[in-house]
């Protein structure tokens, strides 16, 4: 049996200088509507005059592995379909909300066809073996798509010798994606 | 008072029809699902055309739209990625705004205004003035003003009719002053990309450039992979930039001290002998000139000037003379700043001379061309040809052609020609170049969209984007020799026509129909042919490439360089000669007037120039720019974040738009930034129009460069009001 692919995004924020192709190379691949994104920059400043320190991030759906958003849903639309990801099944989605309602990380809105959308990992490129649209653009190669199930040491690799922060673990979703300071 | 050429802000029958193709060209991906599968999709390779860096693109093209642009893999300067300009270049092709017939400027009842005409009429009468024009007034008279390697075509076509004028707002308003001092010191420029081994730099001084903000790709990639390598990076910026945020050192330096604190680095270099003797002893002359000439620029002088302390002026010069060969001052790219920038670049080239960095890892390399060979063809003579004022000045300085259209001294200028720079935003000194448009005869604008310079135009000539045309060949120097291709990825829209076939349109009226080959493939394939290519295989390639060149010098090779004395010139002779500083001395710029902050302006990752402002796309990135101000500092001026206010210069000069404000702790308390860019006053920009404000409606005093005539445009300074 083929074993089971555990897709997480590791994210070096030391590379990023925040300037948005993964934003809007999502929204072409994606089609995501004006006035929506899956992905999205935030920029961080701690600090007062001339002691500064700046943080440039790229954020997505966390793809949880015990998810909220897939718990909350009461038609079953959001699932897991055993990468890693959790996905949406757009014509099992009546737009409810219950998901953004239960997602620690505001990563969903509702497309004005009215199911709920989010980063999927570019599954549809995952499964021709592409990587995802924002990871294939990022010029300064920030963003790595990982299987943590595999062992060709790629994750390792990258997290070595790194302080590697995650996002409201209090929140028990178990996420993953991974930023490296 | 009544001015011969207004801006031309309506136009009733033609807005109601460009009000309905807009709707027809806004991109609809068909089908419910967008990630299917599409049998009709095909991926065209090309080059980007949102910057002037000329990346490698695929277009990706379904059911006859583009519908997403990525880095073309095998490119030297995309290798597979792309910034967000590039990624929403479609957003320019499918702007409902852009220019869609040729225009020509009417008179009715006493209002001026643009009627439609046809690609015939239009060009018929465009060849009519300029054969009045130069029976009046010689060819001399006749002006080219251009931005992009668009424009090539037309200067063939000029060339061969006798016309030699041409200026690029990008030499006097941008790059000029590094050329020049580049040239001074090592005989040659820095280039375009620039021929920079950041990548494999150990030690990064960035003074005012802001990598990561100024996204060209490839410059961009190199400072990435630099930063993960452990590249220790100081940056000099009033300004708390991105790159910034990645440096080990950020010194807020007061605007306008750069020089000064170059000189001191060279002085501290020189006095503690850190400097990489060998290479200066047998490649420079000049060094003792050079040591008197910085003796004054004591790190406690300097200090006071730039607000950085002694002990960290001293800390980066010894860091400098620590990693030497390996350690670069980069020597930015907009370089227009305080008007001794010729100088300030001078010394940063003599800087770098010191630590030996020439041709070698992590420092300036050698590039070359591909060199793919060109087509004759012939030229006719002018009269006389526009030479600048300006001792050193390479290139015409726009500025100056915008003077002698005014004094019409030495000679008149009445015709100018523009592709693809909108003058009004580009020059700084608004009130010069509008009365300069008062005293033309004829005007002819060639762009993809309205822009404010349009609005003075006689004839408007709508270009095909990027993705709907043919360029010539792209053959420039790089690390590694390539030459690209840009081609049509879809036909071109609305009664647009690509630059090549308007120029061999023009060429014919203008009694010159064989300049040209018959239709552009056969000309590119000539050229291709040349090289044992042709035109389907770069087609279907997007690139060809040679090895990487020999980017590092050999140990024990002898250079040569092609300044007066084949030696780098520490201290300049040429400069002597002509009565400037041959060590490059410092002046302190003019302080702030009380109350006022000095204007900075600089670059987003999301936008270029103002020419991407009214992209669908990429507004949705980044919709307006905002003055950035210390948070201290508005505080007592009573503003608060996010509101709007008009930015007024110390001439009393109002910003024609208002702007967000930013408080921010990223920027010094004496000055403040904005991204320029914005401010759009073209009421047929509908998205861009009014939206932040321009930072060159403020640049009302421009600190000309001696040397080579470029305007120095941050010697302005803004308070601000509420006041519409």
């Amino acid at each position: 049996m083929a074993r089971e692919r555990k897709y997480a995004m590791i994210i070096d924020t030391k590379r990023c200088v925040g300037c948005s192709a993964c934003v809007y190379a999502c929204k072409s691949e994606n089609d995501v509507p004006e006035g929506f994104c899956r992905d999205w920059i935030v920029q961080r400043v701690e600090g007062t005059f001339p002691n500064l320190k700046m943080l440039n991030r790229s954020e997505r759906c966390q793809h949880c592995e015990e998810a909220p958003c897939v718990t909350n849903c009461p038609t079953g639309a959001s699932y897991y379909p055993g990468d890693g990801t959790v996905q949406i099944e757009r014509d099992l989605c009546t737009g409810c909300k219950a998901c953004m309602a239960a997602c620690p990380y505001d990563a969903r809105y509702i497309h004005p066809k009215g199911y709920a959308d989010k980063c999927s990992f570019c599954q549809h490129r995952l499964k021709k073996g592409l990587k995802p649209a924002c990871v294939t653009v990022c010029p300064t190669k920030t963003l790595h798509l990982v299987d943590l199930n595999s062992n060709d040491g790629e994750a390792e690799k990258l997290m070595e010798g790194r302080i590697i922060t995650q996002d409201k673990v209090h929140a028990g979703t178990k996420p993953k994606l991974f930023w490296l300071a | 008072m009544f001015k011969r050429r207004q801006f031309i802000k309506i136009s009733s029958g033609f807005l109601a029809s460009s009000a309905m193709a807009g709707s027809v060209g806004w991109p609809l991906i068909s089908g419910k699902d967008a990630l299917a599968h599409h049998p009709a999709e095909k991926v065209v390779p090309t080059i980007c055309e949102l910057c002037f860096w000329r990346c490698g693109v695929d277009a990706h093209v379904r059911d006859g739209k583009v519908y997403k642009i990525t880095g073309q893999e095998n490119h030297p300067l995309s290798n597979g990625r792309l910034c967000p300009r590039g990624t929403g270049g479609h957003g320019l092709l499918y702007d409902p705004d852009r220019l869609k017939h040729p225009l020509i400027r009417e008179t009715v009842d006493g209002n001026q205004r643009f009627r439609k005409a046809s690609w015939d009429e239009a060009l018929t009468l465009i060849a009519k003035k300029y054969a009045e024009i130069t029976e009046k007034y010689g060819t001399e008279s006749s002006v080219m003003f251009s931005h992009g390697f668009g424009a090539s075509f037309f200067k063939k076509l000029f060339q061969a009719y006798g016309i030699h004028n041409f200026t690029h707002p990008s030499y006097a308003q941008c790059r000029g002053p590094r050329l020049e001092a580049f040239k001074l010191t090592y005989g040659h420029g820095v280039g375009s990309p620039e021929g920079l081994d950041v990548k494999n730099s150990k030690y990064l001084v960035l003074i005012g450039t802001h990598l990561g903000e100024n996204m060209h790709n490839t410059a961009v990639q190199d400072f990435a992979d630099a930063v993960s390598a452990g590249c220790r990076i100081t940056v000099v910026d009033p300004r708390f930039s991105v790159a910034a945020g990645k440096a080990e050192r950020w010194l807020p330096i007061k605007p306008g001290t750069d020089l000064a604190l170059l000189r001191a680095w060279i002085r501290i270099i020189l006095k503690e002998e850190i400097y990489d003797k060998k290479f200066v002893e047998e490649n420079t002359v000049g060094l003792e000139e050079l040591r008197d000439g910085v003796e004054e620029a004591t790190p406690e002088r300097t200090a006071a000037y730039t607000g950085i302390s002694a002990e960290e002026i001293v800390a980066v010069a010894r860091d400098l003379g620590r990693y030497k060969n390996n350690a670069l001052v980069h020597p930015g790219r907009h370089v227009t700043w305080y008007g001794d920038d010729t100088q300030r670049s001078r010394a940063i080239a003599i800087l770098n001379a010191l630590l030996g960095n020439y041709q070698m890892p992590g420092g300036f390399i050698t590039q070359k061309k591909y060199g793919v060979p060109g087509i004759k063809f012939n030229m006719k003579k002018s009269a006389r040809t526009l030479h600048s004022k300006y001792p050193l000045a390479h290139s015409m300085p726009s500025n100056e052609v915008v003077e002698q259209t005014i004094s019409a001294k030495p000679w008149p200028i009445k015709n100018w020609f523009v592709y693809g720079t909108n003058l009004i935003h580009s020059l700084g000194d608004q009130q010069a170049t509008l009365k300069a448009i008062q005293n033309l005869e004829f005007m002819v604008a060639v762009d993809v969209l309205p822009m404010e310079i349009t609005g003075y135009a006689d004839v408007i000539l709508p270009e095909s984007t990027y993705l709907e045309r043919y360029d010539d060949l792209d053959d420039r120097t790089y690390r590694v020799p390539y030459v690209g291709i840009r081609q049509p990825v879809v036909p071109p829209m609305y009664d647009s026509k690509p630059g090549h076939e308007i120029a061999k349109l023009l060429a014919g009226k203008m009694g010159l129909p064989d300049l040209f080959p018959d239709d552009i493939e056969t000309y590119l394939d000539q050229r291709l042919q040349k090289i044992g290519s042709s035109l389907s295989e770069l087609k279907e390639k997007g690139v060809l490439k040679k090895p990487e060149a020999e980017i590092y010098r050999k140990p024990g090779k002898i250079l040569k360089f092609k300044t007066p004395s084949g030696k780098i010139e520490l201290a300049s002779e040429k400069l002597r000669e002509l009565g400037f500083d041959a060590v490059p001395q410092y002046t302190p710029p003019p302080e702030n007037p009380p109350g006022y902050f000095r204007l900075l302006f600089g670059r987003a990752p999301m936008h270029t120039f103002g020419r991407t402002a009214n992209n669908r796309f990429l507004g949705e990135l980044m919709p307006e720019n905002e003055i950035w101000i210390n948070e201290i500092s508005g505080r007592d001026m009573k503003l608060k974040h996010g509101e709007y206010i008009y930015l007024v210069n110390q001439d009393g000069v109002k910003s024609k738009t208002s702007i967000k404000v930013r408080l921010t702790q990223r920027i010094r308390p004496d000055a403040v930034y904005m991204v320029h860019g914005f401010g759009h006053t073209h009421p047929w920009l509908k998205l861009a129009g009014g939206r932040g404000a321009s930072d060159a409606d403020l640049v009302t005093q421009q600190s000309i460069d001696p040397i080579m005539g470029g305007t120095g445009m941050n010697n302005n300074f803004v308070t601000f009001t509420r006041k519409a």
